[in-house]
């Protein structure tokens, strides 16, 4: 198994445990991820946010390339990334007229060879839950978190297709096959405010502090998630003390796992993992 | 929001100003005259509270043409895309994209933006963008504080800076993609496409 | 001596919770005339009537009181019940010790208990004098004659006639199709009305079992089901019908727009209203405004303009308006593609398969503008009409210079209903609606056995439903043929003739009619047709000699003997 690897801006600064974890942890799964060469940024929200034309262009650049490197479909950890390469992907496949606008922009012809994908559907379809399950050395008993999707994973639904969008249970069922306790919340999907992290500083502390919260009221003392926007704008922005450690689920995985790297991750985050990872007995 | 003012003359003789609607339908790909106002869009938008209308009557500000009123109004540049609302409209209308067709029109025809720091983080985007083929983010923060003033507003952004910068999450130096010319060239027919926009 | 079998009902807690049913029972057994007392949960039950039925054979008895609920619950069950035992049906009585009893006495025991006991006593003084009667017969004309030749009563006499029943149809306009005669394309798919009722009006009009008269109006209905007698003018000359049943159907009006004042009071040329409009939208007619002949660019449409309105207007909403003000939005827009339709409305209802589908439409193809509010003034100015109107979904006040309003009036009862409905002997609502016998479960009967109701004259409702109704009141009709002969209740009043002096005070005591003098035989007789057993004949003869069956004077004697 092996996937055109994109992992994003964020991935090789903000979000750099989310990266050097999903490497180790795919590699451990026995998956080659072949980086794509000279890849470029998505767009992110800024592209949609003031041009139509732009915000599918960018991505398409990716997926031509994807296509030209022919080590199979594309996966994108970054959720944003994700989402904006689908948005690409799904304009190529279904609207013969903005595909050929694409195309002539990005000056490529678009074969429909490459999907889309994400890790964590990759881990639980693809890889399988057994297998995870059998890589596991360190048992997660004694953690208790709660899975954050965050929006542009499950939304708009049509486009993401991505499990439930109101209800998304796949990182749930990875991180407790890790041993974990995934607790019960209600507020999986919603919005951190990662757009406003930096312009309005207000909108996303309020919006951050009141998951952080959620969360401990949820009777978890870590949140896990899959969005490197999510997971720095989460810990740039609680109000309130002690703050709530936010982890990558593939960094749980890869501790899992036993992997030597992962204690080069914990160093990385804003928010100590520490106190969580020791009192836990798995550090 | 206040209640009935002046009677505000939709025609006055002449036909209703329909074009708005036309122009973000085409922009957005969405139908928004299907909008039947129930409220589920603003009553699950996280940032409904920050907003001066809210989604729903910004969506009926555009149906009745009331250009002037929806480009300038904050609410466009504080959505926050999360498109919780698209995900839940019961006549599947993509609010979220509306939003975007809306921003996109305003700065298309030069509306000055209501929120200026939210604009101007889309340039510097861009921007940096089109120098490298990839988003540096340290050159985003680091212009986006300086350019918006909030690095003087806020000192504990030195902070959280340097404690960035000490964990290796900020490299200083950007990385430059060897497809760079593909995107500038990109965004000069984008730019070239744009006319679009406008139409 | 009658032997009297007693069974007390428990009704679960109903009864017993208030009366000690056993002691009741217990007491009653030695009381002379009952040979048989007993108690049991449920009576009205399968294996309650079966105890019924056992003790009657077993005990031969030959009069029942069956102490329970109200007789209205179930004097019809248990009388069938003795008759299927082998016993006379009208020597069985239900003594209500529930409603009557148990149920308003909760918190005497003692005394509900002997209210209880009295009661059926009173009963059991009664049945003891029952005489064994049978149901009496009367004759039936399988006749139909329906009023109105709108889509209801089209509908109702063809199914009637398509089943082997002569019909007689009477129409008062020159022309069959009422209504829908005048409609343009109708909902969902636009097909013409006028085509919809083409073919049923030449069927009508073929028909060999169906007679039509038009420019036709009722007169009279007289009689009782079964056998009424109708009255029908026709250019001056009235001809009489024999019919067993007959089915209004006379449609709606369309409100008045002078009862509109803030809208124009039906002085603007150019605010007209929906069915107006429909002529102009139908095929071959010209949409124009009525003032100066050209084809109007901007159209308000006005819902709710008269109806929902319990101060100025009515009360009630017409129900059609918003599916017909879509459907004209669609067909204007089709007939004048550079023209803007705006709809005022609070509400759209459009409850029916595929109807919302079906604004959304006009929202959407058609482009028309809905707006939300209620328009409160409609003005003349210069050769516009401005519409002052509101939308607070915008939060705006909204004013329009219209080329031609279209205002949503509510659905009327017609002319002249009222009177209709005292001639047919049915009531009406406040507003001139047919008033159902049930609003749930008898929507096409009227509370006059054998006349039923069809379409809108029993309330504002469109096509599809009319046609039901129409249906559903035809089967009632059928359902009425389907028997060779109606059965009536045998306790009426009846005369001795040893005691009758041929006076005449029983004639002028009854309200219904039904007394007569014999001249020939010099005695008074009952027409059992009309007789509804009321008692007054019996109270205003002086000499004792109108009885009603089985409330003979001797018996009620007897019962208020128990109780005072």
């Amino acid at each position: 198994m092996e996937f055109s690897y994109y992992p994003g801006c964020s991935l090789h600064a903000t979000g750099l445990e989310y990266d050097a974890s999903t490497r180790a942890v795919f590699n451990a799964l026995g998956v080659k991820l072949v980086e794509i060469k000279d890849w470029v940024c998505c767009g992110a929200s800024s592209a949609h946010s003031v041009s139509a034309d732009l915000a599918l262009n960018l991505p398409a650049i990716n997926i031509a390339l994807a296509q030209e490197a022919r080590h199979g479909d594309l996966l994108a950890p970054c959720a944003a990334c994700f989402n904006r390469t689908k948005a690409a992907d799904y304009a190529l496949r279904n609207d013969p007229a903005r595909r050929k606008s694409i195309e002539e922009a990005v000056s490529f012809t678009y074969t429909g060879d490459v999907h889309i994908r994400n890790p964590l559907d990759v881990v639980a379809s693809d890889i399988g839950l057994d297998a995870v399950a059998s890589k596991v050395t360190r048992s997660l008993i004694g953690l208790k978190v709660v899975s954050y999707y965050g929006c542009l994973l499950v939304r708009p639904p049509h486009l993401m297709e991505f499990d439930n969008p109101e209800n998304p249970t796949v990182m749930n069922r990875i991180v407790e096959k890790l041993g974990a306790d995934v607790k019960d919340w209600s507020y999986a999907t919603d919005c951190c405010g990662g757009s406003a992290s930096l312009p309005r500083v207000d909108i996303a502390t309020r919006l951050v502090s009141g998951l952080a919260q959620h969360a401990r009221e949820a009777g978890a003392e870590a949140i896990v998630t899959a969005c490197p926007l999510c997971q720095m704008n989460l810990e740039m922005r609680q109000a309130e003390k002690p703050n709530v450690p936010i982890f990558y689920f593939t960094e749980l995985m890869g501790l899992a796992f036993d992997l030597p790297d992962a204690r080069s991750w914990w160093g990385k985050h804003l928010i100590s993992t520490t106190p969580v990872l020791s009192a836990a007995g798995l550090i | 929001m206040s209640l009935f003012t002046h009677r505000f003359s939709l025609i006055g003789g002449n036909m209703i100003d329909m074009t708005l609607q036309q122009q973000v339908n085409a922009l957005a790909h969405e139908t928004i005259q299907l909008c039947y106002h129930c409220h589920k869009c603003t009553a699950g938008c996280p940032v409904a509270q920050d907003m001066l209308h809210g989604p729903d009557i910004l969506l009926r500000m555009v149906q009745l043409g009331q250009k002037q009123a929806a480009l300038t109004s904050p609410d466009i540049w504080l959505c926050a895309g999360c498109e919780t609302c698209g995900a839940r409209c019961p006549n599947d209308i993509d609010i979220a994209h509306v939003m975007d067709a809306l921003r996109q029109i305003a700065v298309a025809e030069g509306v000055k933006p209501a929120v200026p720091n939210v604009k101007r983080f889309h340039d510097i985007f861009l921007t940096v963008v089109g120098l490298t083929g990839e988003m540096h983010e340290a050159g985003l923060m680091g212009a986006y504080e300086l350019l918006s003033g909030d690095l003087f507003k806020d000192p504990s952004i030195m902070a959280l800076a340097a404690n960035l910068f000490v964990k290796g999450k900020v490299p200083v130096i950007p990385q430059f993609s060897k497809n760079r010319d593909r995107v500038k060239r990109v965004l000069e027919m984008t730019r070239r496409q744009g006319d679009k926009v406008t139409r | 001596m009658r032997k009297v079998g007693v069974f007390i009902c428990h009704c679960g807690i109903n009864i017993a919770g208030s009366v000690d049913v056993d002691k009741v029972a217990e007491d009653l057994k030695s009381y002379p005339g009952v040979a048989f007392a007993t108690t049991y949960k449920y009576t009205c039950s399968d294996p309650g009537q079966q105890i019924i039925k056992d003790a009657i054979k077993e005990h031969g008895l030959d009069g029942v009181v069956v102490a329970a609920c109200s007789p209205a619950m179930h004097e019809t069950t248990f009388r069938r019940t003795a008759a299927s035992a082998g016993m006379n049906p009208y020597l069985l009585e239900c003594a209500n010790i529930r409603e009557q009893c148990s149920w308003v006495h909760q918190s005497d025991k003692a005394r509900a208990t002997d209210k209880a006991f009295y009661t059926i006593q009173s009963m059991v003084e009664k049945v003891k004098r029952n005489e064994a009667l049978d149901p009496l017969s009367l004759p039936l004309t399988k006749k139909a004659m329906v009023i109105g030749g709108g889509i209801a009563g089209i509908s109702a006499a063809l199914d009637i006639a398509d089943a082997g029943y002569p019909v007689i149809l009477v129409e008062k306009s020159d022309h069959l199709g009422g209504k829908m005669a005048n409609l343009s394309g109708t909902y969902l798919n636009f097909t013409g009305a006028p085509d919809l009722l083409h073919r049923r009006i030449d069927r009508v009009l073929n028909h060999p079992k169906l007679e039509v008269k038009v420019k036709a109006e009722v007169e009279q209905v007289d009689g009782y089901v079964g056998n009424f007698k109708a009255t029908v003018r026709t250019d001056g000359q009235t001809q009489a019908f024999d019919v067993g049943a007959v089915v209004a159907a006379t449609g709606y009006q369309s409100y008045p727009q002078s009862r509109l004042p803030e809208y124009g009071g039906g002085t603007i040329p150019d605010v007209i209203d929906g069915l107006t409009f429909e002529a102009m939208l139908a095929p071959g007619a010209k949409v124009q405004r009525p003032s100066d002949g050209k084809t109007p660019r901007e159209v308000v449409f006005v819902q709710c303009a008269g109806s929902r309105d319990p101060e100025h207007g009515v009360p009630y909403c017409s129900k059609v308006c918003c599916m017909y003000t879509a459907k004209q939005a669609m067909l204007f827009k089709e007939r004048v593609p550079h023209g803007q339709a705006y709809v005022f409305y609070i509400d759209i209802r459009s409850a029916g398969r595929g109807y919302d589908e079906y604004v959304q439409r006009a929202m959407t193809e058609a482009r028309a503008l809905y707006l939300r509010g209620k328009v409160s003034k409609i003005f003349q100015d210069g050769d516009k009409v401005i519409v002052w109107g509101s939308d607070t979904l915008s939060n705006r006040a909204v004013e329009i210079a219209a080329d031609l309003v279209v205002l949503a009036t509510p659905m009327a009862a017609p002319e002249g209903a009222k009177e209709l409905a005292q001639r047919l002997h049915i009531s009406t609502d406040a507003d001139g609606f047919y008033n159902e016998a049930h609003p749930k479960l008898r929507p096409v009967e009227s509370l006059t056995a054998g006349i039923f109701l069809a379409g809108a004259g029993q309330g504002p409702k469109d096509i599809p439903e009319t046609v039901s109704q129409a249906g559903a009141a035809a089967a009632k009709v059928l359902q009425l043929f389907s028997h060779d002969e109606m059965k009536a209740e045998p306790t009426i009043a009846q005369v001795i003739p040893e005691l009758c002096a041929a006076c005449g005070l029983c004639v002028k005591a009854c309200p219904y009619g039904a007394r007569q003098i014999d001249e020939i035989l010099e005695v008074a007789t009952v027409n059992p047709e009309l007789c509804q057993a009321c008692g007054a004949c019996a109270a205003a003869c002086p000499n004792k000699a109108s009885v009603v069956r089985n409330w003979t004077p001797t018996q009620i004697l007897f019962m208020a003997d128990v109780l005072v």
